[in-house]
């Protein structure tokens, strides 16, 4: 498709710019205005909403097509949610309001919103304060790890590394790096959890704690949670709890019993809000009792007479990890989900959720084996490994599904299975949805062994085919400089 | 199914999951109806003030938003998508990005940006642990013209990471020009400047950059985009990073966010950018086509030495934005900023008519400015809420020594009428 700058013609435009009603002179020194105009496109309305349309439809996406992207939630989002995301009484509340001297009654809504939901978090986490301020789930992670650090800064500890499971998203040992802590990378036993031996001879004075996620990446639960817990806590570690597979335990384990003492959820996964193409999420972050006094400020607070207001006398806070109150939109979609599933609702989201992954997975296990034996949680990992011998790959497989209309598994994660396809179907979609799912996959299989060349021409029925990623990287063409 | 899977009830799915980590006990209230959550939504949207008329901004401004940015960023084939993974199922998201990255690149004059981040503030702080990463420095002179609350926000995020984070005291409304000389050294990584700065005023920070440069360091500057239909560009200041929050173009004040952090910078600067990079090339058919690019220098490579931690960043307010500047379009970004600056010379002459009322600062400004009261101006403030208006942010939460200063914003929304009853409310509630 043409690109909208490529579209564009001298003298044309879409909007026309409001009525002028106060008189006009020159404003500002010239030496202070740019030279030229910005070059943005010259197009009438009628072509931006077709040329934005025509992309929209270059996307696979949930509402469109069965999207079982492992580790990534894409669940259905509520359109409700959507809506009263959209009333005009949150849309125009500005930020600064609160601060300003009585401003506190003019935000009496969204700040009423923030608390309940703060709750509702509390509640099913078992965590007794969240902060809803992170703006993504790695956000939450840094959050945490600062949390982490003011904890042991303010108890006088010397603590210079975290624990991280070899199988964990890259994000965990980025986010413990930005709060100034160095990595330990823990092996994962065979069965594809944490190694308690290993972890136990890695622990020492210095480890400030341990960042995992249950289920794991493999989907599996760690069943010796509770032991890794006080093995961490014996040196004064914290237990952080990446919330990026919540969506398995929802409405049946509470985190904070499994020994954890921080953790983040990420609402655009766990809470059906959509993913935008890649954000805005939220990832806000919970904690034990003890780690209230190091939360960002501000806090949400109830007052006496039932009203709510903004806390900012937190001396012992980490500070403002974000500008104001995090995501709102986001929150304000989570807060509906919750209350439109209620208590029996969330429950029956994990029971969903891993009734369907472990269906995909006794379905598939003859041509693709799981990564690990027995049962899984929300979603599966398979490989592709077998295929091999045809010399098709994981990517292969990926790039079938294209063509018989579904969006691919994640690939290549996590790092310690070969050809792994993490396979995380959600609780919203239908048995037919993966029964079909099942029938191209087994489709694929045999592709794979009678049509290997084919297969790797694959995807034929996009607007592009396979694209050159090393010329990209080569000609870093980032920008359009026609 | 269960019965396939040789389960007779979903517990034994959780079998795996020792029995003393299950609880059933959640004290959550049972589901409602959608009507139901609807009204009750409704009634909390209900208690929040949006019909005073604006005049608070510090940084986030009640624009105008055509309808079709709603309309078309609302599709479902955007929003219920995710990052563009897999390119040949994600062409319209990932064309998006790179003509959103042309439109930053071409607003700001600079060479390349990338696919967003979080918000203006994030973004200047890694904008400066993109400059760490260059100079091999670690230390950062920030002028305190630059947003206190991204001031704030650094401060947090420096708190484990061994640098020094220096703040300049601005002089008389703009960047004191021999404190900054007086510092910039062999030791500093970057200089950081807000143009317009917090106080609304206008300032060419060229000199600034250049002694930076003389010393190695590099040049920081945070902008309002919006203001850049009309002002000068950082890339004409000699800016190598440039930072902002995307707010202005085309998302809504949302109770503060979800917002769009941008960033830009100088060709050979690529590489050390954060953040996703979406790239041109083609398939095996010779077709255009786009991918994420320059991936070794994200966290799911690289783990902790990547150059950022970030992964979701904010691509639908991204979108977001480029629709909206695709709808303005060249003309209608110049004329919006240019009506954005009436209203606010209109706002300076109504406001500094009033008897014991002044201008704070002698500079030139875009859209915003601060006005010195007889008294305090928090007290004024909630006066005027009274009055129907949410009039201004006052200095004193951020500035000490600024009690009767009040920071007063105007955007293409305020009519003369608005501005004309802001004036006679402020001047009744000065002698009232």
């Amino acid at each position: 498709m043409q690109l909208i700058y490529e579209k564009s013609v001298p003298g044309r435009r879409a909007a026309r710019a409001p009525r002028r009603t106060v008189p006009a002179k020159d404003l500002i020194h010239k030496k202070f205005l740019r030279a030229r105009p910005p070059e943005l496109p010259e197009v009438p309305e009628i072509e931006v909403i077709r040329h934005f349309t025509n992309l929209s439809r270059q996307n696979f996406s949930v509402d469109t097509h069965f999207y079982p992207l492992g580790s990534c939630t894409m669940k259905y989002n509520p359109k409700s949610c959507e809506a009263v995301a959209a009333l005009p009484g949150f849309l125009q509340v500005h930020p600064l309001w609160p601060q300003l001297r009585g401003g506190g009654q003019l935000t009496q809504g969204v700040l009423r919103l923030l608390y309940e939901t703060e709750r509702l978090l509390s509640e099913l986490t078992g965590m007794a304060e969240f902060t809803l301020q992170p703006l993504a789930g790695a956000h939450g992670e840094l959050t945490g790890a600062m949390l982490m650090a003011a904890y042991h800064r303010d108890r006088g500890n010397r603590k210079t590394h975290v624990l991280i499971p070899d199988s964990a998203h890259g994000t965990n040992p980025a986010s413990a790096a930005l709060a100034g802590f160095e990595v330990v990378s823990i092996p994962s036993t065979a069965r594809g959890t944490v190694d308690v031996d290993r972890l136990r001879k890695a622990v020492n004075a210095q480890t400030a704690g341990m960042m995992m996620t249950n289920p794991n990446t493999l989907g599996l639960f760690e069943p010796e949670v509770r032991t890794i817990a006080e093995i961490i806590h014996s040196v004064d570690g914290l237990m952080y709890y990446d919330g990026a597979n919540f969506n398995a335990i929802l409405g049946r384990c509470k985190p904070a019993e499994m020994g954890f003492d921080i953790c983040h959820l990420n609402l655009h996964k766990t809470f059906a809000t959509p993913h935008g193409g890649g954000g805005p999420g939220a990832g806000p972050v919970g904690v034990v009792v003890r780690l209230r006094p190091y939360l960002p400020i501000s806090r949400v607070v109830k007052t006496k007479d039932g009203t709510f207001s903004l806390d900012y006398d937190q001396p012992k806070s980490i500070g403002y990890v974000a500008p104001f109150y995090g995501n709102f939109g986001v929150l304000v979609r989570t807060y509906a989900y919750c209350l439109l599933l209620g208590r029996d609702g969330l429950r029956a989201v994990s029971n969903h959720a891993v009734l369907n992954a472990n269906y995909i997975q006794e379905k598939l296990r003859a041509l693709y084996p799981p990564a690990a034996p027995g049962r899984c949680m929300h979603e599966c990992v398979l490989t592709a490994k077998p295929l091999g011998v045809h010399g098709i790959r994981a990517l292969d497989i990926a790039k079938g599904l294209i063509d018989r209309g579904v969006h691919p598994p994640t690939i290549y994660f996590p790092l310690i299975v070969p050809e792994a396809m993490m396979i995380e179907p959600t609780e919203t979609e239908a048995r037919e949805t993966l029964d079909q799912f099942i029938r191209v996959m087994l489709d694929l299989a045999r592709a794979a062994q009678e049509h290997p060349e084919a297969l790797k021409q694959a995807p034929v029925t996009t607007p592009v085919g396979r694209l050159d990623e090393v010329a990209a990287a080569r000609n870093m063409d980032l920008v359009y400089n026609g | 199914m269960l019965a396939e899977l040789g389960a007779k009830d979903f517990d034994a799915l959780f079998a795996d999951i020792p029995a003393a980590l299950q609880t059933e006990e959640f004290r959550i209230s049972p589901g409602l109806s959608e009507m139901d959550m609807v009204h009750r939504l409704n009634r909390l949207a209900g208690m929040n003030a949006v019909q005073l008329v604006n005049f608070c901004g510090g940084g986030f401004y009640d624009h105008f938003i055509p309808a079709a940015v709603d309309a078309l960023a609302g599709r479902a084939e955007f929003y219920t998508a995710y990052t563009p993974y897999q390119p040949e199922v994600s062409q319209g998201t990932l064309q998006a990005i790179y003509e959103y990255q042309t439109a930053i690149a071409r607003l700001t004059d600079m060479a390349a940006a990338n696919a967003s981040l979080y918000d203006g503030g994030t973004a200047l702080f890694e904008a400066i642990m993109m400059a760490f990463r260059i100079t091999r420095r670690r230390r950062v002179l920030i002028d305190t013209g630059v947003n206190p609350i991204y001031r704030a926000m650094l401060k947090c995020y420096s708190a484990n990471l061994s640098f020094e984070f220096i703040e300049v005291p601005a002089k008389k409304g703009i960047t004191d020009r021999q404190a900054f000389q007086a510092q910039c050294n062999d030791q500093v990584a970057a200089v950081i400047l807000q143009n317009p700065n917090f106080f609304g005023c206008l300032d060419d920070g060229t000199d600034v950059i250049e002694a930076a440069h003389r010393a190695g360091a590099l040049g920081i500057i945070s902008v309002y985009p919006l203001s850049l239909g009309l002002i000068k560009t950082p890339g004409a200041m000699g800016a190598d990073i440039v930072t902002g929050e995307g707010q202005s173009l085309g998302l809504p004040l949302s109770f503060g966010g979800p917002y769009l952090g941008f960033m830009a910078t100088r060709k050979p600067y690529v590489h050390k950018m954060p953040g996703r990079l979406v790239g041109a090339t083609h398939d095996a058919q010779g077709r255009r086509g786009f991918v994420l690019t320059l991936q070794a220098r994200e966290q799911h490579i690289r783990r902790e030495k990547a150059t950022s931690n970030i992964c979701s960043n904010e691509a639908h307010c991204a979108l977001r934005a480029l629709i909206y500047l695709s709808l303005l379009g060249k003309t209608g970004l110049v004329e919006t900023a240019e009506l954005c600056a009436s209203n606010a010379a209109y706002g300076w002459e109504r406001l500094t008519a009033i008897p014991g009322v002044k201008g704070a600062f002698p500079h030139y400004f875009f859209n915003e400015f601060v006005v010195s009261l007889p008294t305090s101006a928090a007290d004024v403030v909630s006066v005027m809420i009274d009055k129907g208006f949410a009039p201004g942010f006052p200095l004193e939460r951020y500035y000490s020594g600024m009690e009767n200063d009040l920071l007063v914003a105007f955007t293409e929304k305020r009519t003369k009428e608005d501005i004309d009853g802001f004036a006679a409310a402020l001047e009744s509630a000065l002698n009232g």
